[in-house]
């Protein structure tokens, strides 16, 4: 279903290093809406004792979930493709005004060989609306930079309180083959 | 439009909140935080100015942080009504320590009284109990706001959903702090947790 685009992240192993992260930093709700370049991490969050997995009928949802969690002491994270980036925008206001931890791992679509030009508007826009919303914007394309963009983004998000999003490139993913 | 025997929404509010012991509530944007304060101001209470639709989810995420705390929202239906989804989300995570309280005008009351989806088509409650929460109510007495505000308490049988039927008139506006951070932190205070 997905072409690797690179060869040497033909092994997806990159998931594992996320969810390696996540449970380090003692993250406990992960609220998701279903993507293809999610569904290894969240099959593992869904498999895990510690955290819940959560699905979502629309994004924004997600945001406000975890300004709850943080009422009550938890730490979330909030995975989603970059086409529901746009769903947030107004949830997102509660980031700077309530001062939630808030990270987000984004798989993005509309770029590096999109086949679907529809998936394109909202991905070429999704940095700038996060920017645009005050969220801080770290990026891994290939799947040997993913542990350490992961960390860097997980401890700015839980340590110092900064608004973080982790746009996941479909360089790295794979772009979605629906033609030969 | 206007019903004969609707309830008196800070009426409703006071009385959801007289017993509250450690509840925590949540007031979704608009005239729901507007009576929660009005009710009395509270460390726990949570007050929404913004994110419209988000007050069920926020109710959520506590819910599931801390099992044991009666998590209370109370918000409006125009607000549900941008939030309806979340009650599907809900309903399959079904946390037995959330209920959720929709003061019921029929209307947009803060932006000129025009008629909202349930005062013609729509019906929150059989779209609660469709999307999982068995205990949907339709609550039209204040003994029914009573029977709920005594079952917000046990946690172990909930979710649970009441939409009351509140008149429309236009109250006083009693305006809780609208400073996000603080109010987030008095209930973190409240629960036990240190600042970062």
């Amino acid at each position: 279903m997905h072409a690797r685009a690179d060869a040497p992240d033909t092994a997806p192993n990159w998931p594992d290093d996320i969810f390696a992260t996540l449970q380090r930093f003692d993250v406990r709700q992960v609220p998701y809406v279903p993507d293809a370049g999610h569904s290894k991490l969240i099959q593992r969050v869904l498999d895990c004792s510690t955290m819940r997995g959560i699905p979502l009928t629309t994004e924004e949802e997600g945001v406000a979930l975890l300004a709850g969690a943080w009422t009550g002491g938890q730490r979330g994270v909030l995975l989603m493709q970059s086409s529901g980036v746009g769903n947030c925008i107004n949830m997102l206001s509660l980031i700077p005004i309530l001062r939630f931890p808030f990270l987000t791992l984004v798989t993005m679509r509309g770029e590096w060989g999109e086949f679907n030009p529809w998936q394109v508007p909202m991905g070429s826009t999704t940095q700038g609306v996060f920017e645009l919303s005050g969220v801080k914007v770290l990026r891994a394309s290939t799947a040997a930079e993913v542990p350490a963009v992961l960390e860097a983004a997980a401890a700015q998000a839980y340590n110092a309180l900064t608004p973080t999003a982790v746009l996941l490139s479909q360089r790295l993913i794979g772009a979605k083959v629906f033609t030969k | 439009m206007s019903k004969a025997n609707l309830l008196d929404r800070r009426q409703v509010v006071s009385t959801l909140l007289a017993n509250r012991k450690d509840v925590v509530a949540i007031g979704g944007l608009g005239a729901s935080t507007n009576d929660m304060c009005a009710a009395g101001d509270h460390a726990r209470n949570f007050y929404l100015w913004g994110g419209m639709g988000g007050a069920a989810m926020i109710g959520l995420g506590l819910a599931l942080a801390q099992p044991k705390l009666p998590v209370l929202v109370i918000t409006g239906d125009g607000e549900m009504l941008m939030g309806m989804g979340s009650l599907a989300t809900i309903g399959l995570q079904k946390p037995a320590n959330l209920s959720i309280a929709v003061l019921d005008n029929e209307a947009y009351g803060e932006t000129g009284g025009q008629t909202s989806h349930t005062s013609a088509a729509a019906d929150l409650v059989g779209v609660a109990k469709s999307c999982g929460i068995e205990d949907s109510r339709a609550v039209t007495t204040m003994a029914e706001v009573e029977a709920f505000a005594k079952a917000v308490h046990d946690v172990s049988a909930g979710p649970r959903f009441a939409n009351v039927k509140i008149d429309s008139a236009g109250l006083e506006r009693i305006l809780p702090s609208r400073d996000g951070t603080y109010i987030l932190n008095r209930i973190r205070g409240e629960l036990g947790f240190q600042p970062i």
